[in-house]
C-alpha cells in the first residue's frame, strides 16, 4: 500500500493546513493530500474511505475543487454501516447539488435507506433528500416520504414533514397527496412535529388552492386552539425563550393563520380573540417578544378588517418606531409601508417620527424611511415634507444623496401645487445636488419654465442669481445657461417682476459674462459648453451691442478638439459674419413644447424625444430608415427638414447593388463622422451636394470634407431651430458617377406635364457654345409648392453627343425629382428632353436655384459643362 | 425559507457554509465574498438586517465569527435572529464553551447539528434539549 495513502488523520491534516504561513504552502499541502486521496480512490481502498471523504469535505470548504470525490460518496452511502453512511450523506450534501446528474445514481440507495429498519438511517436519508433532491428524485420517492409521515418516531415524522415541503416545491402536482397527512399532523402535541407540520401546511397552501380551502375549513379552529393553549401554558423549561414558550411556534402559527384568514371573513373572525390576546399580553422588552408582536401585526394587517385590531396593530408599530433598538425600528418601518395600503390616516399620524428616521445614521433605516415618506406625501403635506427633505439633502452623504434627489424630484413633479413653487424647489435641489439630478428631470424643468410665460422673468432672474453663487452643479449651470440665452432680454430689462422678488440689475455684458464663465470653466462638460455656445448665439441677436464680443468668444472654440464644439463654433461664426439677416429669425423664442404631450412621451419613451425641446439637440438621427430597396428616386431627394436621409447602410447597399466604382472622389464615410455620414456618402455618390457658403475652393477633397462638415452642421442647425437652415448655394463637382444611367432603368414613370395652373414663361437656363438647356414650367393645380419642369437640351454643334448625362443639385429647402431623359444621345442640332419636379418648401419666400452639370462624349472625348441657374421666376 | 447559512470569521474565512438552493462553486465563492464584505464593516449600532441581491441577510456577530442567514424578503427578521441565537446556544452546550477552533476541527459534527436543527431551509426543532439528546444518540452509534 502506498505509504502516503490516508496516512494522516483528519485532525492532523487540519493542523498541518492551519500551520501553513503562506497560501503557497497551503496549496502544496492540499495538493499532496488530494493526490493521496485520489490514489486511494483509484485503488478502491475500503478502510479509510470515510476518513478520506471527511478530509475532502474540509478541502472543499477551503475552496479547492473536489469533483473526483463524488463517486466516493455514492460508494460510502451504499455501504452498510451507520458511520460510513453518515459521512457519505454528509459529503453528498456538501459536494453535490440537485443539478448534477450523478445525483440520480443515489436514488436507489435512498429508497432502500428510507425503508431501513434502523430509524437513524431513515433519518439520514430524509435529511439528504430534503436538502438536495431534484424533481425526478422527488417524484420517485414521494410515496415513501408520505408513508413516513405517519411513522412511529416523532423525529422521523418531523423530518418527513420538512422533506415533503421540498417535494411539493419541486413537484407541485404531488401536493394533493400530502394534504390529509399534513392535517392529521396538526393535531400532534410534540412541538417539533407541530412546527414542521405548520410549515408544511403553509407551503401547501401556497402551492395549491385546494389545500388552502381544505385547511381553511377544517383546521382553522384547531390551530387557534393550539395557539391559545400555548399562549396560556405555564412555564416549560424546554421551550422557553425569554419567558415565552416556544416563540418560534407562535410565529409559525401566526403566519399560517395569516394565510388562512386572508380574504376570508369567517376565518378572520375566528382568530380575532387570540390575536388580540397575543397583541396585548406579550411583553416586548426582549427580541423574542418583539418578533411575535411583529408577526402578529403582520397577520392583523392582512386578514379581513376588524377596526379595533387594526388600531391595536398601528399602536404597536408606533411603539416600535420610538424604540431605541434599530432592528425594531427597521421592522416597524417595513410594516408601516404595508399598513399604508390598509389605513393611510393612521400612518400619517406618525409622520414626524418617520421624518426623523430619514436622518438616522443607519443606512438601511434611512432608505426604508425615505420610501415610506414618499408614500406618505399627498397634496396637503407636500410643502412641509419637501422642505424637510431638501433641508436634509445638504447633510446627507454621497450615496444617499442620489436616492434622495430622485425621490424629491419625483415628489415635486407629482404634487406641486403651483409652478412657481415647483421652480423654486427644483432650483434648490439643483443648487444642492445638481450632479445627481437625472437628465429627464432638468429637461422637464425647462419645459415647465418655457410653458409658464408669466414666470419667465422670475425664473431667469433666480437662475442668474443661483448661477452666480453655485458654480459646481452641472445641471444648474445648464438650465441657467439655457434660460439666460432664451430670456436674456427679459433678464436685462427686468421684465415681469413679481412682488416677492428683490430688484436686481443685470447688464447685457453681465449676462454674457455668466455664459462665458460656463464655457471657460474647464470642469464644464460637452453638453454644457455646447448649450453655452447656442445661448451666446441667441444673446448676440438679443443684445446687438455685445455681438462683437460674443463673436470672439465663439471663435475661441473654432479649433477645439471636440467635434461638436468646433462645428458649432464655425457655424455660428458664419451666421454672425455673413447671415445677419437670418440670424434674428433663427434664434427667435423657442416654440413652447406642450407639457401634456411631453409628459406623455416621456412616460412612454426614452429621453431622446426630449432633445427637440431643449437647445442641446445632439441631433440623433434615428430617422426613418428607408428600406434599401426603396425607389432610387429617394436618393435624389435632398430633403432635410424631415427625417434625415437613409442611413449609411442604405448607401452601401446602393454601392453593392450598382456595383459601381464610386471611389474616386467620394470619400468613404469615416468612423468619426457624425451619423449623418450616410447622407454624405450618398450625396457624394450622386455628385449632388451642397457646399458651405464660405468656401469656394475647387479641389475635390476639400469640398468633400466641407460637404460632410456642412451637411452635418446644417443638419445640426436643423435640430436646433425649427426654421430651415441657410440656403446653401453651390455644388460640388464630384466624380462622374454613371449612376444616372442605371437610374434611367429604375426611373419612375415620367412626369405628366399638366398644363393646369398658372403658366410661367419658359427660360433658357443654361447656354454655351455647344449646348442649350431650356426649362418649361408648369404647376399642378392645388399644389403651388411643386413645379414641373420640362428641360430641353439642344445640341448646338454638328457633332453627336453620346452618353449624355444631366445632373442637378438644389439647396436643402428644395426637393428635386429627376425623371429619365428621353434619350442618352443628342443628335447633331437635335434635342432631347428630361422632366423634373421641384418642390419648394420655402415657396413664396425663396425662389428656386439650381446648379447643373452636364456630361457627354463628343468624338470620343469627354466633355463636362457646369453652371448655375439663378434666373428662375420668383414665384415658383 | 432559508437560502443559505454562513459562518465566517472576520478575515473572511468560511467556517461553515450550508446552501439550501443550488449554486455553482464559483457562485458560492462569490456569494461568500459579498456577504462577508457586507457584514464585516457594519457598525454594531446598525440593524442586523441587510438587503442582499433580491433577498435579505440576517447576521449577528459572536466573538470573532459572523453568523449569516440569507432569507426571503417576506420573512420575519426578528424570528431568524432568534434562531441564530438558539443555534449558537446549542453549539455552546454541545462543545462546552465553544470557540472557533472547535468549529474548525469538528466541522463535520457542526454540520450534523445543523442538520438536526434546520432541514430544507426550515426550522426542524425548537428545543435545545431535544437536539442535544439526539446528537448524543447519534454519537453512540459512531
Amino acid at each position: 500500500m502506498n505509504p502516503f495513502s490516508s496516512g494522516t488523520r483528519l485532525r492532523d491534516m487540519i493542523r498541518a493546513i492551519r500551520s501553513c504561513k503562506t497560501a503557497a504552502e497551503e496549496r502544496a499541502v492540499v495538493r499532496k493530500e488530494c493526490a493521496a486521496i485520489r490514489a486511494a480512490i483509484s485503488e478502491n481502498d475500503q478502510d479509510y474511505r470515510h476518513r478520506n471523504l471527511a478530509k475532502l469535505m474540509f478541502i472543499h470548504m477551503l475552496g479547492y475543487p473536489t469533483h473526483f470525490g463524488q463517486m466516493e460518496c455514492l460508494k460510502l452511502i451504499a455501504s452498510s454501516g451507520f458511520p460510513e453512511k453518515r459521512i457519505g450523506y454528509l459529503a453528498l450534501m456538501l459536494l453535490l447539488d440537485e443539478r448534477q446528474e450523478v445525483l440520480m445514481l443515489v436514488t436507489n440507495s435512498l429508497k432502500q435507506d428510507l425503508n431501513h429498519s434502523n430509524q437513524y438511517i431513515i433519518g439520514l436519508a430524509l435529511c439528504a433528500l430534503g436538502n438536495i433532491c431534484s424533481a425526478e428524485m422527488a417524484r420517485d420517492l414521494a410515496p415513501e416520504v408520505e408513508r413516513l409521515l405517519q411513522f412511529r418516531d416523532p423525529n422521523i415524522r418531523k423530518k418527513a414533514a420538512l422533506c415533503s415541503i421540498r417535494i411539493i416545491k419541486k413537484v407541485p402536482d404531488l401536493a394533493e397527496n400530502f394534504i390529509n397527512p399534513a392535517a392529521s399532523l396538526l393535531r400532534e402535541k410534540h412541538h417539533g412535529v407541530l412546527i414542521t407540520a405548520v410549515q408544511l401546511c403553509t407551503d401547501l397552501c401556497k402551492v395549491s388552492s385546494e389545500a388552502l380551502e381544505y385547511f381553511r375549513e377544517k383546521c382553522t379552529e384547531g390551530l387557534v386552539k393550539t395557539l391559545k393553549d400555548m399562549a396560556n401554558s405555564s412555564y416549560s423549561p424546554e421551550y422557553d425563550v425569554a419567558g415565552i414558550t416556544d416563540p418560534f411556534l407562535h410565529i409559525r402559527l401566526l403566519k399560517l393563520l395569516r394565510i388562512l384568514g386572508q380574504g376570508d371573513p369567517d376565518a378572520s373572525d375566528c382568530m380575532n380573540d387570540i390575536l388580540a390576546q397575543v397583541a396585548t399580553k406579550i411583553e416586548s422588552n426582549k427580541n423574542a417578544g418583539n418578533a411575535i408582536l411583529y408577526e402578529c401585526v403582520g397577520t392583523i394587517m392582512s386578514i379581513e378588517d376588524n377596526g379595533g385590531l387594526r388600531v391595536l396593530a398601528i399602536n404597536i408599530l408606533g411603539r416600535f418606531l420610538s424604540n431605541r433598538d434599530n432592528n425594531i425600528r427597521y421592522v416597524a418601518l417595513n410594516m408601516l409601508m404595508k399598513a399604508m395600503t390598509v389605513d393611510a390616516q393612521a400612518v400619517q399620524r406618525h409622520r414626524a417620527t418617520i421624518l426623523e428616521c430619514v436622518k438616522d445614521s443607519d443606512a438601511s433605516i434611512r432608505k426604508k424611511a425615505l420610501d415610506l415618506v414618499y408614500l406618505l406625501v399627498n397634496e396637503s403635506n407636500v410643502k412641509p415634507l419637501t422642505k424637510e427633505l431638501i433641508g436634509y439633502l445638504e447633510a446627507s452623504d454621497q450615496e444617499f444623496k442620489g436616492v434622495l434627489t430622485d425621490k424629491i424630484c419625483s415628489l415635486v413633479e407629482k404634487f406641486s401645487p403651483e409652478k412657481i413653487w415647483y421652480i423654486d424647489q427644483m432650483l434648490k435641489v439643483l443648487s444642492e445636488a445638481g450632479s445627481f439630478v437625472k437628465d429627464e428631470v432638468w429637461h422637464a424643468l425647462i419645459v415647465v419654465i418655457s410653458n409658464a410665460s408669466d414666470l419667465h422673468g422670475y425664473s431667469v432672474r433666480a437662475l442668474y442669481r443661483a448661477s452666480q453663487t453655485t458654480t459646481e452643479q452641472e445641471s444648474l449651470v445648464r438650465v441657467a445657461v439655457w434660460c439666460i440665452g432664451e430670456y436674456g432680454d427679459i433678464l436685462v430689462n427686468n421684465v415681469g417682476m413679481l412682488d416677492i422678488e428683490e430688484p436686481i440689475t443685470v447688464t447685457e455684458s453681465d449676462a454674457v459674462d455668466a455664459v462665458e464663465v460656463a464655457i471657460k470653466r474647464h470642469t464644464s462638460d460637452l453638453t454644457t459648453k455646447a448649450m453655452a455656445l447656442i445661448a451666446l448665439l441667441k444673446l448676440s441677436s438679443r443684445f446687438p451691442s455685445c455681438s462683437a464680443r460674443i463673436k470672439d468668444i465663439i471663435l475661441q472654440n473654432k479649433q477645439s478638439f471636440v467635434l461638436e464644439l468646433q462645428q458649432r463654433s464655425i457655424e455660428f461664426n458664419c451666421i454672425l459674419q455673413k447671415h445677419q439677416n437670418v440670424r434674428a429669425a433663427l434664434v427667435e423664442r423657442m416654440p413652447v413644447l406642450d407639457e401634456a404631450t411631453f409628459s406623455g412621451r416621456r412616460a412612454g419613451s426614452l429621453p431622446t424625444s426630449v432633445s427637440t425641446s431643449t437647445g442641446t439637440a445632439h441631433n440623433i438621427p434615428n430617422g426613418i430608415a428607408k428600406p434599401a430597396a426603396a425607389p432610387v428616386a429617394d436618393l435624389l431627394d435632398l430633403s432635410s427638414d424631415d427625417a434625415p436621409a437613409p442611413s449609411s447602410s442604405g448607401g452601401d447597399f446602393l454601392q453593392d447593388l450598382l456595383g459601381v466604382d464610386l471611389s474616386t472622389a467620394s470619400a468613404p464615410p469615416s468612423a468619426s463622422q457624425p451619423p449623418k455620414g450616410g447622407t454624405d456618402v450618398l450625396l457624394d455618390l450622386l455628385s449632388i451636394g451642397t457646399s458651405p457658403p464660405a468656401q469656394s475652393s475647387s479641389s475635390a477633397s476639400d469640398i468633400l470634407s466641407s460637404i460632410q462638415d456642412n451637411t452635418a452642421s446644417l443638419a445640426n442647425l436643423n435640430g436646433l431651430t425649427s426654421l430651415s437652415p441657410l440656403s446653401a448655394n453651390g455644388n460640388s463637382p464630384a466624380s462622374p458617377a454613371p449612376v444616372m444611367d442605371l437610374l434611367d432603368g429604375f426611373g419612375p414613370s415620367p412626369q405628366k406635364n399638366e398644363e393646369n395652373g398658372p403658366a410661367y414663361p419658359s427660360l433658357v437656363a443654361y447656354e454655351s457654345s455647344s449646348l442649350r438647356m431650356s426649362f418649361n414650367f408648369s404647376k399642378q393645380p392645388g399644389n403651388p409648392q411643386t413645379t414641373l419642369i420640362q428641360a430641353t437640351f439642344t445640341n448646338l454643334s454638328p457633332n453627336v453627343y453620346n452618353d449624355f448625362l444631366f445632373q442637378a443639385a438644389v439647396p436643402k429647402f428644395l426637393q428635386l425629382h429627376l425623371d429619365p431623359a428621353s434619350s442618352n444621345t443628342l443628335p447633331a442640332n437635335g434635342s432631347i428632353s428630361q422632366s423634373m419636379k421641384v418642390t419648394n418648401s420655402q415657396h413664396g419666400k425663396k425662389s428656386l436655384v439650381m446648379r447643373i452639370r452636364i456630361a457627354y462624349k463628343m468624338n470620343g472625348k469627354e466633355v463636362l459643362e457646369e453652371g448655375q441657374v439663378n434666373n428662375f421666376p420668383r414665384d415658383l | 425559507m432559508i437560502r443559505f447559512i454562513l459562518l465566517q470569521n472576520r478575515q473572511g474565512k468560511t467556517r461553515l457554509a450550508k446552501y439550501y438552493v443550488p449554486l455553482e462553486d464559483s457562485e458560492k465563492h462569490k456569494v461568500e465574498y459579498e456577504v462577508h464584505r457586507l457584514v464585516v464593516n457594519r457598525d454594531p449600532k446598525f440593524t442586523n438586517f441587510v438587503e442582499f441581491r433580491t433577498h435579505k441577510v440576517i447576521y449577528r456577530r459572536y466573538a470573532g465569527l459572523f453568523f449569516s442567514l440569507c432569507v426571503d424578503i417576506t420573512d420575519n427578521e426578528l424570528a431568524y435572529l432568534e434562531s441564530i441565537h438558539l443555534f449558537v446556544e446549542i453549539l455552546d452546550h454541545f462543545f462546552s464553551n465553544v470557540c472557533e477552533l472547535d468549529l474548525v476541527f469538528n466541522f463535520h459534527k457542526v454540520y450534523l447539528i445543523l442538520d438536526e436543527f434546520i432541514l430544507a431551509g426550515e426550522l426542524q426543532e425548537t428545543s435545545k434539549k431535544a437536539i442535544i439528546e439526539r446528537m448524543g444518540e447519534l454519537e453512540k452509534l459512531d
